[in-house]
């Protein structure tokens, strides 16, 4: 079994440094680099971190006892909220939740429409991740543009269904809000059809280049047992060689019918973390094409679900999703009333986030910046 | 002052164009505002796109984001202020160079939205520091802060730099940067600036609604 691995960091500073002449510097919670309002008290002797210790809780604004306030159905529009880039992930990790509570079936089409969606929002997180990272080595403007272009067209897809770019809404117990509008299906072929071409182009100008390879090649590379026993998950754990993805380890929805693999990295360092980000996509882009081909006719939700005064049985539900980020699930406890008596996510950022300073010791400044980005946080969920 | 306009118009033909150094000032400064690269929130990554390939606020003169408070001119509050934020948004709003203007973006900025109910969220930066412009929405898109910072070009552009009616940063007597809250024991301290936060005080009759 895995044996006492280096999880947390035990001596405050790394050996050989003299204390007193440590740099102390604070990296937020405005900083470019940072993702949000996260910020990382950071030790350094001359250049080298020996200590990092961040500080959270700068956008906390208690969605958890919020959620325990506000009926069921109420919590649905806080969950897109949480991790902002990806909201249809998150409606489908709570709705899943309240589903298991309650006993809900979801009907063909609906399972169908929540995986075109969940995939399509991996596509829109990847692609963004692609050009924050690339800000944070330095290329700011250009990467990211080429990405938001990109991202763009999903969010027009979004709107036409959803009727909201980011914060959407959508999925309801029991299937999702409405139907595909006329012409749509179309359209999301199309998107389909022309989404390798700027995959290829971002491989083009992105694998072979110098500077993404000195910067992230052996950057923040950790053992794999650690990253296990730190309770990492997503691309950054399946980027260390652990396969380890809920949609075939623990399937939920439909993806069992659905042929894909799981891209693995070797080292885990941050190159491979952007590489497995890429090979994703492509994955997503092969479920998608098999989604829209065999999507049935049917209801987009289950007609005998009750709206009004909706009130789950007494008892407790975990469901978890294979978010872009990792894995996202909310734990809910029910006393049979019409909000929850307790309410919790379990956020793929944040946990993914415990491992920072092992991954930043003895590293550069300039390093931890990548390492974060490649972490891929968004503040919205660690905070909540 | 206002120049006669027949007379502009006749200079005009001939070359010669003929403004006041308040509208020169004015159209300088709301041509070329620097904001501050600085997100909270969901919105950030609206603000964001606005800056990116589809709607490209470069075409308003205000693309430049600046890390540095020290650099920018503008600061777009994106997204929700916690209580344990809003000393460090008061902070860079202090930092930050005269003329400086505020947007408010987003029902989070603007009262505390969504999560208004929560104990750790401030209900509206504009408790603490001026707010110039504020964008409603929830994201507000991206072509709504474009909205808002053409409205606040316009107000930049209207502005008076002499005069009782002038401009905050033109008033030698208003202050030049802003009390910053501290975090309490139970709440921030204090829970808004009274010096700018004045609320409207609902007056009613006695007796009731008819």
């Amino acid at each position: 079994m895995i044996s006492d691995p280096p999880i947390f960091n035990s001596s405050p500073v790394l050996e050989g440094t003299d204390e007193d002449q440590l740099l102390r510097v604070s990296l937020g919670p405005q900083h470019p680099s940072t993702h949000g309002v996260f910020r990382m008290n950071v030790e350094l002797d001359g250049e080298t971190v020996v200590k990092l210790k961040p500080v959270f809780g700068y956008l906390h604004r208690n969605h958890e006892k919020i959620a325990e306030t506000t009926g069921y159905l109420g919590s649905m529009p806080y969950t897109d909220r949480l991790d902002y880039i990806c909201p249809l992930s998150n409606n489908w990790a709570y709705a899943l939740s309240v589903e298991k509570l309650a006993g809900i079936e979801v009907p063909e089409r609906a399972q169908h429409m929540r995986v075109i969606l969940a995939e399509l929002t991996r596509l829109v997180n990847h692609t963004a991740f692609m050009g924050f990272i690339l800000a944070d080595m330095g290329a700011w403007g250009s990467a990211l543009m080429y990405a938001f272009r990109e991202r763009e067209k999903i969010l027009d897809l979004f709107e036409d269904l959803t009727g909201a770019r980011m914060m959407a809404n959508f999925m309801r117990f029991g299937g999702c809000r409405n139907d595909f509008p006329d012409g749509w299906d179309a359209r999301l072929r199309t998107l389909i059809d022309h989404y390798p071409h700027f995959l290829d182009e971002m491989e083009e100008f992105l694998l072979g280049n110098e500077i993404l390879l000195a910067r992230t090649r052996d950057v923040g590379a950790l053992p794999k047992e650690s990253l296990i026993n730190g309770g990492v998950t997503g691309p950054m754990l399946r980027a260390a060689g652990v396969n380890h993805d809920l949609r075939k380890a623990d399937p939920y929805g439909i993806y069992d019918r659905f042929s894909f693999r799981i891209p693995l990295g070797e080292v885990g360092d941050c190159y491979d973390r952007i590489m497995i980000r890429f090979l994703e996509m492509r994955e997503s882009l092969g479920i998608l094409k098999q989604a829209a081909a065999a999507l049935p006719g049917g209801d987009f939700v289950n007609p005998k679900i009750k709206i009004r005064n909706f009130k789950p049985p007494v008892g407790e539900s975990y469901a978890r999703v294979e978010g872009p980020k990792g894995e996202l699930g909310f734990y809910l406890v029910s006393d049979g009333g019409p909000n929850p008596y307790r309410y919790r996510v379990r956020p793929p950022s944040f946990i993914n986030l415990t491992l920072l300073e092992d991954m930043c010791l003895g590293l550069d400044l300039a390093d931890v910046v990548i390492i974060l980005g490649s972490i891929d946080i968004v503040l919205g969920e660690v905070d909540r | 002052m206002a120049i006669d306009p027949t007379l502009a118009r006749e200079l005009k033909a001939s070359g010669v164009h003929v403004t006041s150094l308040e509208q020169l000032v004015n159209w300088g400064r709301s041509s070329s505002l620097w904001p501050l690269q600085f997100g909270l929130a969901c919105c950030a990554i609206e603000m964001i796109s606005a800056t990116m390939a589809k709607y490209d606020m470069a075409r308003f003169g205000a693309e430049v984001f600046r890390p540095s408070p020290r650099q920018a001119d503008l600061m777009i509050v994106a997204g929700t202020v916690t209580k344990k934020m809003a000393p460090q948004v008061v902070r860079l709003y202090n930092q930050m160079a005269e003329p400086k203007y505020v947007i408010a973006m987003g029902a989070c900025a603007i009262s505390g939205g969504p999560f208004k109910e929560g104990y750790n969220v401030l209900k509206g930066i504009d408790r603490f520091i001026p707010v110039d412009v504020v964008i409603p929405g929830c994201p507000p898109r991206p072509e709504a802060l474009l909205d808002g910072l053409i409205a606040l070009q316009e107000k930049i552009r209207g502005e008076k730099l002499t005069g009782s009616a002038r401009a905050r940063h033109a008033d030698p007597d208003a202050p030049a940067e802003m009390p910053i809250p501290e975090c309490g024991a139970h709440d921030i301290v204090p829970v808004a600036n009274r010096g700018i936060w004045n609320p409207p005080v609902i007056e009613r009759e006695e007796g009731g609604a008819e």
